[in-house]
């Protein structure tokens, strides 16, 4: 009979496969399949690199002053040239890298887990719980998020744990939202209601039904909001919090040349704001080759 | 029935060919379709999921979606070619000579535009109105539609009306103009059944006053087969059939046509009657019956489920004045019963609190009062979230409507069956849990090669018997079916009725079917309780019932179902039987 | 139950979001280690000073009566002083409104101008060029760091092209602020008809402007474009084809309309990253805001003026999400009430 014998996408006779080998052959189909995406997992793959071995990559001290090379443009020595101290932006830039993604990817993962938790709690049991954790999300979202941060750094001390836990915190109410979202969608969907059925109780229906299937379309989220996150960090470090010289970090660096700028020292600006810019971006293009593996039907 | 003369059709298609562009290709999704409508005849297309019955009408209004083609044939109407014809000219026939009706009424209007209005747009546009008289002609449209208060009803938003409603005003923007051609894709899918034959009569009234063409498409070979004067059968994006109704139900030329009106139920006998001969599983031997128990297997007493209404504060002393009910009543106080090895249907329409009463017997949810006691235990006493852990959980499982939502995506058939011989059989070792899981298969029907899929690699019907392995894991005693076919083929429906049956038979289970379809309900169950409004209006055994209904509203769901006339009748071949 | 009492019935709701508003920024700065008397007397203060800072404020006082103090004097529009000027805060703010507000302004009517119709064309022309751009623009610009972007337009359009002019605030050095009336320096030029004075706050204004209009671009463009494809490709869209309407009447009033709500809703979000960005723009451009104000107030330590500064832009921003939920009561028939 067709029915039975209609076999949807597998050819007749291919083997099933273990979850791993399934896995990889679906990696490797969104990679040729979406250029795009590959060029982001290949451009991340180079920014932990750097960001790892930075110190060892790096030509010049990051920190040596040498008066007398003081403002030289990009040259054969000195590839994105010197800064007002004397000192290789390069070098600067490449191990900057590390404490920039250190600072961005703690305070994502902090807010992740706390907000995914909150959010799905919330949207799966729903009741006090809900209209309370709700009311704390309106109260920090009543902000402005990046003027909150800026206040909440103000206020705890001028260090980088505090830009982390700044970062952490407007990004929770993200992370929340999205999170009671997809646990709300899918908390009496058909198989969840088969999982009752099945004697599973409602912390392991949570953890093994649920949320599974709501952690790709997380995921995306995620890394959407790591660029911004970066953003904000470098932001914070731009306006003198966080981070004091003579680190080297995107943003200060950012600051520093722009004083320089009107008098046309374009390198010490422009090298640490693309390397900004490369990071978010390739956040960014992560995300949406994410989300078009995730759910086809929301591509932009 | 009218005589078709033999004028030039108002509609020939000849040869069609529709291409979709995907990723993997270009997907052929019509060939080679011939077909011709007459002046003031209606035609219908049937055709189960697949067929290309809706890609041939959205081709004719040329609205086919951004990847589709039209690679070959041509579609002529009154005379002119539309396969080539550029935008333009297309947009002027549109609503005007040629007008299209979809399904799913809601979402078809538009959601922030009163409905007066979206009906003056389409008048305006070709126009049939100026501006000053627009909207009484709109107001007229609506009246012909047979709204009451249109003049009301035309500041109205689609979310304040119903289902019906909305259906309606879609067909007073399909007929605003006075198209000489209506073409309707499954205007009635979604609709209740008597909602649904207001609808068809409607539409049967207004095309026939104005001598307008139809074109229906459905899947219900039923439907086709009471309004429609020919019938074209498709299958997998070519015509099968086209035949005059009354002889396509006495001498189908095609095996597909043939098994397309077996499995109907209407003309059914038995559950068996549904498939054809060679398809049909080897009876299996009758279970003798459980030793007679006196006590039902489930009682359901005074049961009722109340829910609030939704809002705080404010709600309560701004709502338009609808007494200021707070709490809405699903469930009103029912009572019935089931006995061991039997098998009950309980029918309604959508809003009746059907589905709300089997999720409390499962306890899925938690009754606001009442009693249901199963096996002699008063099932009400433990709350829904704690139900999982208690022993009676393994007698009382569900197979759900909808197959697709009712498998967790991630999870592979076999992990899905295995779930309740985990929890509630409480197996542990991997072998003897995959034995058992393809021995379940083998009694569902799977082929075990099959178990190692994810759902979405499995087709309905196959999905549709995953769930039912998963149902009938622990061997429950009583299994609760929530319109368990609905969302299905009619052959396919044919198919997943039959291994019911048989595993009822097998195991002396039994059953409490939740339908909207009566004549599912019949052909698998021996008492039906019919339900409305949160009440229960009629109970009695299936063959009394529905052969000589005492309530009013039984009377009205029998005469609501599509009856056509050349389809053998169940009940007429009884009586042939009995002459 | 009419719009009316549904606005009214969101302004209510504005009230408890607004106290927990209230509540955080005292708590910022009084729930803090160490001696928060030290903080607002600042860093150089001698112990006496620190005790008088201490005695003025109440902080020796239990934080209840603290919190109190608080409410009583924003009732009365106290911020408290600044260290650094001696000023009121609250005056000081308010003096600097203006200039932050025609920014911004000028940034979102800029931004909205073009992220609309871009984005709008994008989804009905899609996979055309229109459409590449629209993408490119919205995968860029949300890359890109506002400060970052500022400095780029200052170095191509000033140092290399010499087409704007220096960015050293509001107004050139040759020309004088005009009779404040709006306290929007071109439109106060214009009404007083210093021409010379209009255009040279209009060059001043152009640059910056635009960086931050480049910044909501992005989230705009991106949004409207979903919005419209989702529309486009709706059922009542379908009907509405079907019907034979025009393809304009399809699009503005069948397609668009419906886009305006998740746009409307975006608007929100935009004004939230636009009143930091701000911030960021105002220190590029030392544009003389209430940002750069706050930004001052932060080298120096300036308690009592960051935590105005706060106050007051969380304030503008709940005022902002009340008239862009207000907006969208107006267009959508389906809101209701709900608990």
């Amino acid at each position: 009979m067709a029915d039975l014998t209609y076999s949807p996408q597998l050819a007749a006779g291919a083997a099933p496969r273990s979850a791993l080998a399934r896995g990889y052959a679906h990696f490797r189909y969104v990679m040729t399949a979406n250029p795009v995406t590959f060029l982001a997992f290949l451009l991340l793959a180079g920014m932990i690199v750097v960001a790892l071995f930075g110190p060892l990559l790096a030509p010049h001290d990051p920190l040596a002053t040498l008066a007398d090379q003081a403002l030289k443009p990009p040259s054969a020595a000195h590839w994105f040239g010197t800064d007002h101290l004397g000192r290789d932006v390069f070098s600067r830039v490449i191990v900057a890298t590390r404490l920039d993604l250190l600072i961005s990817v703690s305070a994502v993962a902090m807010s992740f887990v706390c907000g995914a938790t909150l959010g799905a709690f919330a949207g799966y049991w729903g009741g006090w719980f809900d209209k309370l954790s709700g009311r704390l999300l309106d109260t920090i979202m009543a902000f402005p998020l990046f003027v909150l941060a800026m206040g909440i750094v103000a206020a705890a001390g001028n260090t980088i744990q505090n830009i982390v836990i700044a970062t952490a915190i407007i990004n929770l109410p993200f992370y929340a939202r999205v999170a009671r979202a997809e646990v709300s969608i899918r908390r009496n969907a058909g198989y969840v209601q088969a999982a009752r059925l099945s004697g599973n109780s409602e912390i392991r229906i949570l953890l093994m039904q649920i949320l599974p299937n709501t952690l790709p379309p997380m995921m995306v989220q995620l890394s959407l909001n790591m660029g911004w996150a970066i953003l904000n960090a470098a932001g914070l470090s731009f306006i003198g919090l966080g981070v004091r010289p003579p680190t080297a970090e995107w943003g200060i660096m950012v600051a520093e040349g722009a004083n320089y700028i009107v008098s046309g020292e374009w390198w010490l600006a422009l090298f640490p704001g693309a390397a900004l810019m490369l990071a978010v971006f390739t956040f960014n293009l992560l995300g949406d080759g994410l989300r078009d593996l995730v759910d086809p039907q929301r591509r932009t | 029935m009218s005589t078709i003369l033999h004028n030039p059709p108002l509609l020939a298609v000849k040869d069609l060919g529709v291409e979709f562009a995907t990723r993997r290709g270009p997907v052929t999704a019509v060939r080679s379709v011939t077909l011709q409508i007459a002046k003031g005849e209606t035609l219908g297309i049937v055709g189960e999921s697949g067929s290309g019955k809706s890609v041939t009408s959205y081709a004719v209004m040329r609205i086919l979606d951004r990847a589709g083609r039209i690679v070959a044939g041509s579609i002529n109407f009154g005379g002119m070619a539309l396969h080539g014809a550029d935008e333009d000219t297309m947009s002027d026939l549109r609503g005007r000579e040629i007008s299209m009706i979809f399904q799913n009424p809601r979402a078809a209007l538009n959601p922030i535009r009163p409905i007066g209005r979206q009906i003056e747009d389409v008048l305006i546009r070709h126009a049939q109105a100026t501006h000053d008289q627009a909207r009484a002609n709109a107001i007229a449209a609506l009246e012909r539609v047979r709204i009451h208060d249109a003049a009301r009803r035309y500041h109205a938003y689609p979310f304040e009306l119903s289902g019906g409603m909305c259906q309606r005003v879609v067909i007073a923007i399909a007929l605003a103009c006075r198209p000489q051609l209506l073409i309707a894709d499954e205007p009635t899918t979604g609709l209740d059944v008597t909602t649904q034959k207001a609808v068809m009569e409607l539409v049967r009234d207004l095309t026939r006053s104005e001598g307008m063409s139809t074109l229906l498409i459905t899947h219900d070979l039923g439907l086709a087969g009471e309004y429609c004067d020919r019938i074209v059968v498709m299958e997998q994006g070519r015509v099968v059939e086209q035949q005059d109704t009354a002889a396509l139900f006495t001498a189908p030329a095609h095996a597909y046509t043939r098994r397309l009106i077996r499995s109907t139920p209407h003309a059914a006998r038995t559950v068996r009657d549904l498939l054809p001969e060679d398809l049909r599983l080897p009876q299996p031997p009758a279970v003798p019956p459980r030793a007679a128990i006196a006590e039902p297997l489930l009682e359901v007493r005074d049961l009722v489920k109340a829910f609030d209404m939704p809002g705080g504060l404010l709600r309560r002393f701004t709502t338009r004045g609808n007494s200021g009910e707070r709490t809405f009543r699903a469930v009103d106080g029912i009572s019935f019963s089931i006995a061991c090895g039997e098998s009950v249907g309980l029918v309604g329409e959508s809003g009746c609190g059907k589905s709300t009463t089997s999720a409390m017997i499962m306890r899925l949810l938690d009754a606001t009062s009442g009693s249901i006691r199963f096996k002699g235990q008063e099932l009400t006493a433990l709350p829904a979230g704690e139900f999982a852990r208690s022993p009676l959980r393994r007698d009382l499982q569900m197979v759900f409507q909808d197959p697709h939502e009712s498998l967790n995506p991630r999870a592979t058939a076999a992990q899905s069956i295995a779930d309740p011989l985990r929890r509630l059989n409480g197996m542990t070792r991997t072998g003897e849990i995959r034995s058992r899981v393809e021995q379940l298969a083998t009694e569902v029907g799977l082929p075990c090669d099959l178990l190692d899929r994810l759902p979405h690699q499995l087709s309905g019907g196959q999905k549709a018997r995953v769930g039912i392995a998963r149902a009938i894991a622990t061997r429950p005693e009583l299994l609760v079916l929530d319109e368990p076919t609905a969302a299905l083929d009619v052959s396919v429906q044919a198919v997943v009725l039959n291994l019911l049956a048989d595993l009822k038979a097998k195991f002396g289970m039994s059953y409490l079917f939740v339908s909207h379809d009566l004549e599912v309900v019949r052909l698998l169950c021996e008492r039906v309780i019919v339900m409305r409004a949160g009440r229960i209006v009629e109970a009695g055994p299936t063959a009394q019932i529905l052969a000589a209904p005492s309530a009013h509203y039984t009377r009205e769901l029998l005469a609501a179902i599509p009856r056509p006339a050349h389809l053998p009748h169940h009940a007429d071949e009884a009586k042939v039987a009995r002459a | 139950m009419g719009q009316l009492t549904i606005i009214l019935a969101r302004c209510l709701q504005a009230v408890p979001t607004l106290f927990g508003i209230v509540v955080v920024t005292f708590l910022l700065t009084r729930a803090l280690p160490g001696d928060p008397a030290a903080y607002f007397a600042g860093a150089a203060a001698t112990p006496e000073s620190i005790a008088e800072i201490r005695a003025k404020l109440g902080l020796d006082q239990s934080l209840p009566r603290q919190f109190w103090t608080y409410l009583k004097d924003l009732a009365g529009g106290d911020l408290g002083q600044s260290i650094s000027t001696g000023q009121p805060v609250a005056s000081e703010l308010l003096r600097r409104l203006p200039a932050s507000l025609e920014l911004t302004l000028t940034a979102l009517l800029l931004s909205v101008a073009i992220a609309i119709p871009l984005g709008v064309l994008a989804a009905v022309h899609q996979d055309s060029w229109i459409d590449q751009v629209c993408r490119f623009i919205v995968t860029a610009g949300v890359s890109l760091p506002t400060f970052f972007t500022g400095l780029l337009l200052i170095y191509v359009f000033y140092f290399l092209l010499g087409l704007a002019p220096a960015p050293l605030g509001r107004l050139d050095l040759l020309h004088v602020p005009p009779p404040q009336v709006t306290g929007f320096l071109v439109f106060d030029a214009l009404i007083a008809r210093e021409w010379t004075t209009a255009w040279s706050a209009f060059k001043q204004l152009l640059l910056p402007s635009i960086t931050l209009a480049l910044f909501t671009l992005a989230p705009l463009a991106r949004m409207t474009r979903a919005a419209m494809l989702q529309a486009l490709a709706s059922e009542y869209l379908r009907t509405a084809r079907a019907a034979g309407l025009s393809r304009g009447r399809v699009l503005m009033v069948y397609a668009f309309r419906n886009a305006m709500l998740p746009i409307i809703t975006t608007l929100g979000m935009v004004f939230s990253f636009s009143l930091g960005a701000n911030v960021l723009v105002e220190k590029v451009f030392a544009w003389p805001g209430i940002g750069s104000y706050a930004l001052e107030a932060l080298v120096v330590s300036d308690y009592a003026a960051v935590q105005g500064f706060v106050l007051s832009m969380a304030v503008l921003f709940v005022l902002l999400n009340l008239a862009v939920d207000t907006l969208y009561t107006l267009v959508d028939p389906r809101v209701r009430i709900d608990g």
